[in-house]
């Protein structure tokens, strides 16, 4: 299991790759990889967003996340998992958020790895502020909710 | 002996500082930390709190040397 905080910019794939390599001989025996990636946005509430600046807590920031790789260690039959948050100054198109995990189950890897992302978008300690295009800078206020209900029909 | 406190994103901004310090009472939570470090009567709902880098609630009780911190709903992901 590994958790990054990355002030750099990271490659996801780059990433994914080196971790994968470094599993070895243990990947012949996983059957399922299940990722998401979450990227940075030039827009948002209807005005164009330049760069953002990712605030966190070390210290509790780093416990926290490992905890919730822990908890969905418990509860699903996961080989391995990798999440890589970035902090400090991201850009448009830049990846802020990785989350890998790995199982002998596709159900397990799916069911997982949306877990992982909830919990860090509802309780991680990370505060996004946006510089917009016309120098204002603003406080995001709020994660909307990850349901899929909203889709349903 | 005290206990150290931290303020982060928009709260710190609202508060004014980043860290501060509390002397250490018998009996004292984290409610009675914010009153008497940001001056403000009762601690807002939607305000987050943590001790010892865990989430706690505001009337977790506080001992010597604990670190305490406020921040705003979290936007991370």
């Amino acid at each position: 299991m590994r958790v990054h905080i990355s002030p750099q910019p990271f490659d996801p794939l780059d990433e994914l790759r080196r971790y994968e390599d470094a599993l070895g001989e243990r990947r012949r025996a996983i059957g399922a990889a299940a990722t998401f990636v979450g990227t940075m946005r030039d827009f948002n509430e209807g005005a164009a967003v330049e760069s953002m600046v990712l605030e966190h807590y070390p210290e509790m920031t780093q416990k926290h996340l490992e905890r919730i790789v822990s908890t969905a260690v418990e509860r699903w039959a996961l080989d391995d998992a990798l999440v890589v948050h970035r902090v400090g100054e991201v850009r448009p198109g830049d990846a802020i958020v990785l989350v890998a995990v790995w199982s002998a189950h596709r159900a397990h890897a799916f069911e997982s790895c949306r877990f992982i992302m909830e919990d860090l978008k509802s309780s991680a300690p990370f505060w996004k502020q946006e510089r917009t295009r016309d120098g204002g800078a603003r406080w995001v206020a709020n994660n909307t909710p990850g349901s899929s209900d909203e889709f349903a029909t | 002996m005290s206990i150290k406190v931290r303020f982060f994103a928009s709260l710190a901004e609202r508060v004014g500082r980043r860290e501060a310090e509390c002397a250490h009472v018998e009996g004292l939570t984290v409610a009675d930390v914010w009153r008497e470090v940001t001056g403000q009567d009762a601690m807002p709902d939607e305000v987050l709190c943590a001790v010892n880098h865990a989430y706690s609630e505001q009337a977790t009780p506080l001992a010597e040397n604990d670190e305490v911190a406020y921040f705003p709903p979290v936007t991370g992901g």
